[in-house]
């Protein structure tokens, strides 16, 4: 019903090279985050696709049908792109009531009178806002105030719904609210959106997918789950996770058929079919590696569990906060931070056993900072290999 | 196919029409551009084109001179005009005397009334001096009493016999001398009773937006208050402190009214007094020649100011936010600083105010206040019950004169605030809705040529242009005619009301009009529908300012005038050249009410004096 496919768009503010040759298809009823830094260029994609900025080079299509053709100056009015979009600021207008927010579209549409009222009051009900139809937006609060936005946003039954940085004005916990409220507006229009974020648990919590930004270009576009367990390269590892992932500084061969890597918490090899091959991999030479390592993937025991990667370490700090409790430990000279569930605690300096799992690890070529071997997607940490 | 800029973009691009019409769909189809290209051809029509025309007039032998110039054709290239004022016998008396007279005044004005602004606006920023409320309420009324009226109170209380009548001094038997009455002393008085207020108002501004944690930090480092206004203090206020200066130099240099009143009379010329004498009389091309000149001595400081202190400016707004300020306790100095404020405010507001009043109720000007002397003739007598026989005409209220002033200066000032407000929204929107774009930039570059004038030197400009037929008569001479007055004051508007346009467009985000866009309104009806009503009060209270400005201004029309189009400035003007000083008291006393009353009500609107400096 609505697929939307940008090609090779460019965008130049001056000589300032915002968007470089993005390249990206959203299917129909996807939810797409676009995740990156400030200043990456996703919320200007997000405008490209709205239609209030026109990009200099490249196509757009929904639905095949031709939105954007730079190279013939073609660009379709946003209203008739059969989108709606939720800005940052929310961009309510202050002199109209909710009420007339949200039907101002539909008054623009020349929508009967009673047909009004009754969508109206349907996008009113489904944010569960109803009761304020008659407030200014100055008399609601900011969480009210992103409700009326998002039902202004809906009322007009878009295709497309673009949001940008929506809850960044909210407060932690309505900001959790909210998520939830997103999610089920999702699912029960099963319209197709397009979110724009730098908030990495928003994109992992919502998205089905998600495209990962780096200086105007699209770095990587994947599953929550993909982009979480094998980001592309070292930028986009340290910026998803909380905690961030440990990165530790390693020597690597490779002979054509397996990676063998020697590290200050061990030494492994890794077989062919788990590698990125069409990233630059030297052969038959040592070369710099980085090895990626989630903190909830390092299993701490206080006696040995006699599991092949097991190695000794010592206890750093560690910091118990209830639901989960996050653990420096040394090995070699080296710090790396574990995450266990719930609470636990550990004495300074107490030696422990800490089990790896390489099949899990990411490792990335230090020189480009590419992933050159793919983590082992897994749902659960246990331990096995 | 990754390219880097739109050039190699465009270059590996093929030739298409549906290209070249889409492009040119998409610019004619847009209204916005639409209003960008008329903004820009009235700005070049109404600013560039009068510039030029007046330039070019300088260099053109003109009707009146041709017996003076042997030969010569009219419309031959000549550099009669300029040779006349920079290179004959007379150019000593006609430029060398009255730019050295602007320049003594303009530098003794600046020295005088910086320090006294920017003194005043510490006393009421950082200083613990008592009635704060009250004197703050004050202090800018006297730069709302309008300079010339100030000369006119000037006049009351010096005047002497070479005036005619005497003033409150001679009256009184005490003699005074010419060089206290009239002349540069004079001048320089009234206009540092005037121009104080730009110190005051940058100065106070800049003061008012410094963090006070960065001089108590000074405190904590040892520096003691001397120390702390010197190395902290100052250094955050010199950009202001610049810029008031460099703005009072060139107001000062290109002030008519004050000059006239106080200077005429015993043939005391500055720039733009003997300039307007050779655009009434002639060679008018002489007096362009000088307006010219003006200009470039008025822009070239404001370019000066920018050049100086355009990278620094910067920093006078750091800790906008510090809103708590502690501060500085005067002392002992406490009761000496409250006795000068005294003694500014009961000079610069009382004594004018208290002086225009009595006078206007003198029969005699000069003759005392008893009240055998004091009559309400100057404001309702009959001509046939006339007290004194300098009275030539029945008083104020039943004046047609003044009626017909009256009616001339509320058209004037409703319709050319009216105008110039609507277009200053116009051109705020478009400056901040094209801020980096090339049309934002040429459209803030054209509106601003005009605040660079001398009101004087504009007029003139707008003299050389519609004194006679243009286009091959389709557009009439309009010398003479209120259009011309009414063009020529929305044109020298336009800098205040776009920039009070610009704050106001500011304030409606871009999101509102996107949002609006994106449910399908059309760009007049997102103008319609969401500009307009949220730019209605901003809209107000510029056209307010703009109202005020206009009615007191004397300097910019007194050019164009003739006698139908009197208003009530060049009405007030001309009576005490007349020797009537009581009925042009009056007047001034009316404009001054006005004024006032309509300060107060923008000030109600949320609008400021501060924002229609000028």
């Amino acid at each position: 019903m609505s697929r939307i496919v940008l090609e090779h768009i460019d965008k130049f503010y001056g000589d300032n090279h915002v968007l470089k040759d993005i390249n990206l298809t959203i299917e129909d009823g996807d939810f797409m985050t676009l995740l990156g830094p400030s200043g990456c260029g996703k919320t200007t994609t997000l405008r490209v696709i709205s239609g209030l900025e026109k990009p200099q080079g490249g196509k757009m299509t929904m639905d095949e049908r031709t939105i954007i053709d730079a190279d013939e100056a073609f660009y379709e009015e946003p209203s008739k792109r059969g989108l709606n979009l939720v800005f940052q600021s929310y961009a309510l207008w202050p002199h109209m009531t909710v009420f007339d927010n949200v039907a101002f579209g539909l008054k623009i549409k020349k929508m009967k009178k009673d047909e009004i009222e009754k969508t109206v009051m349907r996008s009113l009900d489904t944010m569960r806002i109803a009761e304020y139809r008659d407030r200014y937006p100055n008399e609601l609060s900011g969480g009210q105030q992103q409700r009326v936005a998002i039902a202004r946003a809906i009322a007009s039954s878009p295709k497309l719904l673009l949001l940008d940085e929506p809850l960044s004005n909210l407060d932690a916990r309505l900001r959790i609210d909210m998520r939830a409220e997103l999610k089920r507006l999702h699912k029960e229009t099963g319209t197709t959106i397009i979110y724009v974020t730098h908030d990495q648990v928003e994109a992992l919590t919502m998205s089905t997918r998600i495209a990962l930004f780096k200086e105007g270009e699209i770095s990587q576009i994947d599953t929550p789950l993909g982009i979480y367990t094998n980001p592309i390269d070292l930028q986009a590892a340290d910026f998803i996770g909380n905690p961030r992932i440990n990165f530790i500084d390693a020597k690597a061969t490779f002979d054509g058929e397996k990676l063998t890597v020697k590290s200050p918490i061990g030494d492994y090899d890794f077989a062919k079919d788990k590698m990125k091959l069409d990233e630059e991999i030297p052969q038959d030479r040592e070369f710099d590696v980085v090895l990626g390592l989630r903190p909830e993937l390092v299993d701490i025991f206080t006696e040995d569990p006699q599991h092949k990667n097991t190695i000794l370490a010592e206890v750093y700090a560690s910091q118990p906060a209830g639901s989960e409790s996050l653990v420096t430990l040394t090995v070699n000279g080296i710090d790396f931070l574990a995450k266990q569930i719930g609470l636990v605690e550990y004495d300074m300096n107490q030696k422990v056993y800490v089990v790896l799992h390489p099949s899990r690890m990411n490792v990335y070529n230090k020189e480009t900072g590419r992933l050159i071997k793919f983590a082992k997607v897994k749902h659960h940490a246990g331990i096995d290999d | 196919m990754a390219v880097s800029s739109v050039k190699e973009l465009k270059k590996n691009r093929h030739f298409s029409w549906t290209r070249i019409k889409n492009q040119f769909l998409g610019i004619v189809g847009n209204p916005f551009n639409v209003i960008v290209f008329f903004t820009l051809i009235i700005l070049f029509v109404l600013i560039i084109i009068p510039l030029l025309i007046m330039v070019q007039n300088t260099f053109v032998v003109a009707k009146a001179e041709l017996r003076s110039i042997p030969g010569a054709k009219i419309g031959d290239y000549t550099l009669y005009y300029w040779k006349y004022l920079l290179a004959s016998p007379l150019t000593k008396t006609i430029f060398w005397e009255p730019l050295l007279h602007s320049l003594i005044i303009g530098i003794f004005v600046t020295l005088i009334s910086v320090p006294l602004g920017s003194i005043i606006a510490w006393l009421m920023v950082r200083t613990d001096i008592p009635g704060k409320k009250i004197l703050s309420s004050m202090i800018l009324i006297p730069y709302m009493i309008p300079s010339w009226c100030k000369a006119l109170s000037w006049l009351s209380v010096f005047r002497n016999e070479l005036s005619g009548s005497y003033g409150l001094l001679t009256g009184h038997g005490i003699p005074v001398p010419d060089w206290l009455a009239y002349g540069p002393f004079a001048i320089i008085i009234v206009m540092c009773m005037h121009y104080y207020a730009f110190s005051y108002i940058m100065v106070s501004g800049s003061l008012r937006s410094i963090n006070s944690e960065l001089e108590e930090m000074g405190e904590i480092q040892g520096a003691n208050k001397v120390q702390i206004l010197k190395s902290i203090t100052l250094p955050l206020v010199l950009p202001a402190f610049l810029s008031a200066t460099i703005m009072t130099i060139s107001k000062s240099i290109g002030t008519y009214g004050v000059a006239a009143n106080l200077g005429n009379r015993i043939d005391y010329y500055v720039l733009a007094t003997r300039m307007k004498e050779f655009i009434n009389d002639s060679p008018k091309g002489v007096g362009y020649a000088m307006s010219i000149l003006m200009i470039l001595l008025a822009s070239g400081t404001i370019f000066a100011n920018q050049k100086l202190i355009g990278t620094r400016k910067s920093y006078a707004t750091i800790g906008g936010k510090g809103t708590r300020r502690n501060l500085i306790p005067l002392g002992k100095a406490k009761v000496p600083m409250m006795v000068f404020l005294i003694i500014f405010l009961f000079i610069s507001m009382f004594l004018p105010l208290f002086v225009l009043v009595m006078e206007s109720f003198q029969i005699v000007p000069g003759k005392g206040y008893g009240l055998n002397n004091l009559s309400l003739y100057a404001w309702i007598g009959k001509i046939e019950n006339a007290p004194n026989p300098a009275f030539a005409q029945n008083g104020l209220f039943r004046n047609s004169e003044f009626g017909r002033a009256t009616w001339n200066t509320i058209k004037l000032s409703v319709l050319g605030s009216l105008i110039t407000a609507i277009f200053g929204q116009f051109f705020g929107y478009v400056t901040t809705r094209g801020r980096g774009k090339w049309y934002g930039k040429s459209t803030e570059q054209m509106i601003f040529i005009p605040y660079l004038m001398p009101g004087v030197a504009f007029s003139a400009i707008y003299f050389a242009m519609f004194s006679r037929p243009r286009l091959g008569g389709l557009i009439p001479s309009l010398y003479g005619t209120f259009a011309l007055i009414l063009l020529c004051s929305v044109v020298k508007h336009f800098p205040f009301a776009s920039r009070s346009g610009s704050s106001n467009m500011m304030q409606i985000s871009v999101e509102l009009e996107e949002a609006a866009d994106l449910a399908g309104a059309s760009f007049w009806k997102r103008i319609g529908k969401i500009v307009i009503p949220l730019a209605k009060g901003g809209f107000v209270s510029g056209f307010l300012l703009s109202f005020i400005s206009i009615a007191k201004e004397l300097d910019l029309i007194a050019l164009l005038m003739t006698p139908s189009n009197y208003t009530l400035s060049f009405l007030s003007f001309d009576y005490s050249k007349e020797a009537m000083p009581q009925v042009a008291d009056a007047i001034c006393i009316v404009i001054i009410l006005f004024i006032l009353i309509g300060n107060k009500i923008a000030g109600k609107l949320g609008g400021e004096v501060s924002k229609s400096m000028g």
